[in-house]
């Protein structure tokens, strides 16, 4: 069959399928119909139509976020094109593995503003990892094998291949070959360890007194959750993830210090603070870690393991450079680690830990609110995510939107897995929650898969419950509802004197549990302390159903603690009225 | 300090538009950028000088090198190289400064206009320009920094 002659649009279809793909999101329109008619004609892949070309990308990445494997998305020229752009600056920034495929007009037209005309090459150039203008229609299985292959290689990413019409004409056909292996001369990504200086990696290790691993999204990417573990149990240090990370290291761990960074714990903060050695693992050190990277742990060596390049001594400068995969990196630092017989400091380490935990007890989060009750009689946002966590045992695929709902979901459902917890950290994309929960429930029907969102980011991508009626996909929304804009209020409350422009709705919310049922699924309302358990006891319980669980929670909740800008990471902001500093 | 990046990319449309996009996005301050195919018809080279600092410098060669359109990138100023320009000056010729060129910088001449071309490092470029301000030259043309090292290294990938 492989070598029959096929048109570019069936050449487009095999070659996804000979790369694995068994399921695609998209939205036909003129310029992708080509690819349309070959998609009806087969049944290899499956198709998910979306309600908006934003959601099939975010589906696409969700997709990839929780299996591993590439999320595949096609759009139309034009508008399609440009719908699909959020999506696509969403997963570069969180370097997800995404292949995006665009029809576009016919190659003729090209420059001559036609009808839906855009130069998706030119307008997604910034927040792709690699983008291929199709030239010609035996191109495409060549094209198509380097497209995933550059997507899921090194630090992966999402990948454009924008089709002119007339190269998926069906009365053009072609041999089709499908390439089985690729040589690209401009991209060798670093593959395996980086062993160059584990050796010294392991001196600094055996001395340190104030240890800490930091450890980011690459862990998760790169699937060395497991490696990381280990050394973090070979050695007893300490461990704290960022937003990206959580998941790489059990959070319910006690050797777990919490997440980092802008609204990281109390003690994650202090031990980056105070630290002697950071070995951060596929992390980034971003700016919502480090805060003022001039006073970011000054007395910190640092080793830092991660697979791009430009990524080591980018912000701040390591000490210990190890450019590789970190899966593989961590696993010849822990064969250096046992060879050497290794002893760490253990009474400076436990005297440290003993610290950490200090820390804690003093200003940890509390993991037992729900058991306090309403607090002046309002449901607090973190007791919605407690019950969540309670009602799945620990175990749901939890995806969120972006806002105080997303912190406090990170902050307190425990992820012990990698790809349990999946988010927008880098663009902080609200609307990204509901449609990225379809990708997850796909990938794995039988698991419990709930999206944490906020009535704000909801109403971003709310169009795509009726795919998810279509699909049959038993997502579980919790909406944190408190009719607000939170994050942008809480900004104003502490930034702009409690000047609150255009962040709150003046009654114009919907009714989600009515809307939810004109979409054909399930709504409950919880107003009251009283029945937040059981309602989401019941909200779990129907498993075959989408649930819109709205609840009402406290408006005037912030998030806490808070790193407060242009100083050390030190200086957080614990309540509205308790500081560090 | 000025510093001069040299690379070799992949002779394809869109190649050129993704390593100038770079500059702007992530901020960096270009102040010559030359590019023309190389004698492999498959490769472009590409140089280009900044005045950034050394970490400024070590970041865009990583972030170049990271572009899959780029096959190889060298900073040409991390060790003994050769900066030339080429400039066009066109005078009128009245005021064509006598003193300063000769024949051999002479390209063209005609009644009323003089056309000259000096090669020289950027320096000694900015040197003669000012020398030259009084006789109110009326275009100059530099094409920007080439650059070659010094030494047996080369910039060139085996085929
Ligand atoms: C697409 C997009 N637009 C704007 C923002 C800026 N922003 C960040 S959080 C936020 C408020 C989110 O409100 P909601 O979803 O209700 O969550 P809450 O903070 O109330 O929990 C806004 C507007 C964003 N992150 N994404
Ligand atoms: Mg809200």
């Amino acid at each position: 069959m492989d070598k029959s002659n096929k048109s570019g649009a069936e050449a487009l279809i095999h070659s996804l399928h000979l790369e694995g793909v068994d399921l695609m999101f998209g939205y036909p329109g003129g310029a992708a119909l080509h690819i349309y008619d070959a998609i009806f004609n087969q049944n290899y892949v499956d198709h998910i139509l979306v309600r908006h070309e934003q959601g099939a990308v975010h589906a696409a990445d969700g997709y990839a976020r929780a299996t591993g494997k590439p999320g595949v998305a096609l759009v139309t020229s034009g508008p399609g094109a440009t719908n699909a752009i959020t999506g696509l600056a969403t997963a570069y920034m969180d370097s997800t593995p995404i292949v995006v495929i665009s029809g576009q007009v016919k190659s003729n037209l090209i420059g001559t503003d036609s009808f839906q005309e855009t130069d998706m090459i030119g307008v997604s150039r910034p927040i792709v990892k690699h983008s291929f203008l199709v030239q010609r229609a035996e191109d495409i299985p060549d094209i198509v094998k380097k497209a995933f292959h550059i997507a899921t290689t090194g630090r992966k990413g999402p990948v454009v291949i924008d089709i002119p019409k007339d190269f998926t004409d069906p009365e053009y056909k072609f041999e089709f070959n499908y390439p089985s292996e690729i040589n690209m001369r401009s991209y060798n990504p670093p593959e395996g360890a980086d062993t160059s200086s584990i050796k010294e990696a392991a001196d600094l290790i055996a001395t340190a007194k104030r240890p800490v691993i930091y450890s980011g999204g690459g862990v998760n990417q790169n699937n060395a959750s497991e490696e990381l573990t280990a050394l973090a149990k070979l050695l007893n240090f300490p461990v704290t993830n960022t937003l990206m990370g959580l998941g790489a290291f059990p959070g319910s761990d006690p050797q777990f210090i919490g997440m980092l960074g802008m609204h990281g714990t109390y003690q994650a903060n202090m031990a980056m603070h105070n630290a002697d050695l950071i070995i951060a693992v596929g992390a980034r050190f971003d700016d919502r870690i480090t805060n003022d990277p001039k006073q970011f742990a000054l007395s910190a060596k640092k080793i830092h393991i991660d697979v791009d390049p430009a990524s080591v001594s980018k912000i701040i400068h390591a000490d210990i450079p190890i450019v590789g995969s970190a899966k593989e990196s961590l696993t010849a630092l822990i064969e250096e680690l046992k060879c050497r017989d290794l002893k760490t400091n253990e009474s400076d380490i436990s005297e440290w830990n003993e610290q950490i935990k200090n820390w804690r007890d003093a200003h940890g989060l509390n993991h037992s609110l729900l058991e306090m009750g309403a607090q002046n009689g309002k449901i607090l946002p973190q007791q919605v995510i407690q019950s969540l966590y309670k009602e799945t045992n620990g175990e749901a695929f939890v995806t969120s939107d972006v806002g105080q709902h997303q912190m406090f979901a990170a902050q307190y459902y425990h992820f012990d897995k990698p790809r349990q917890w999946i988010n927008s950290g880098g663009l902080g994309t609200m609307g990204f929650g509901l449609p990225s929960a379809m990708g997850v429930q796909l990938a794995y029907p039988e698991s419990i898969v709930s999206c944490v969102t906020g009535e704000g980011s909801i109403q971003m991508c709310i169009q795509e419950l009726s795919t998810c009626l279509q699909y049959g996909l038993p997502i579980k929304i919790i909406n944190l509802n408190n009719a607000a804009l939170g994050m942008v209020k809480q900004w104003q409350d502490m930034q702009y004197g409690g000047r609150h422009s255009s962040s709150t709705y003046e009654n114009s919310l919907p009714d989600f549990v009515a809307l939810t049922e004109s979409y054909g699924h399930v709504g409950i309302k919880v107003s009251k302390f009283d029945e937040l358990e059981s309602s989401m006891k019941e909200c779990i319980s129907l498993k075959d159903k989408l649930v819109f669980l709205d609840v009402d929670v406290d408006p005037n909740e912030h998030v806490y603690p808070m790193l407060e800008a242009g100083n050390a990471m030190d200086h957080m902001r614990l309540s509205k009225d308790e500081k560090t500093w | 300090m000025k510093r001069v990046i040299a690379l070799l990319m992949e002779n394809q449309p869109g190649a050129l538009s993704r390593v100038v996009g770079l500059f702007s996005q992530r901020g960096y301050n270009i102040e010559t950028l030359v590019v023309a195919p190389t004698n492999d018809a498959t490769l472009s080279r590409l140089t280009m000088s900044t005045e950034g600092d050394e970490k400024v410098v070590e970041q865009i060669t990583k972030q170049l090198d990271k572009l899959i359109d780029v096959v190889m990138v060298t900073n040409l100023s991390e060790s003994e190289f050769v900066e030339r320009e080429l400039m066009l000056i066109k005078f009128t010729k009245d005021s064509f400064p006598e003193n300063v060129f000769d024949e051999t910088n002479i390209v063209s001449e005609d009644n009323e206009i003089i056309n000259v071309q000096v090669v020289g490092t950027s320096l000694e470029l900015d040197k003669l320009i000012s020398e030259i301000d009084a006789n109110n030259p009326l275009e100059i043309v530099r094409s920007g920094s080439l650059g070659i090292s010094s030494d047996e290294k080369t910039l060139t990938i085996e085929n």
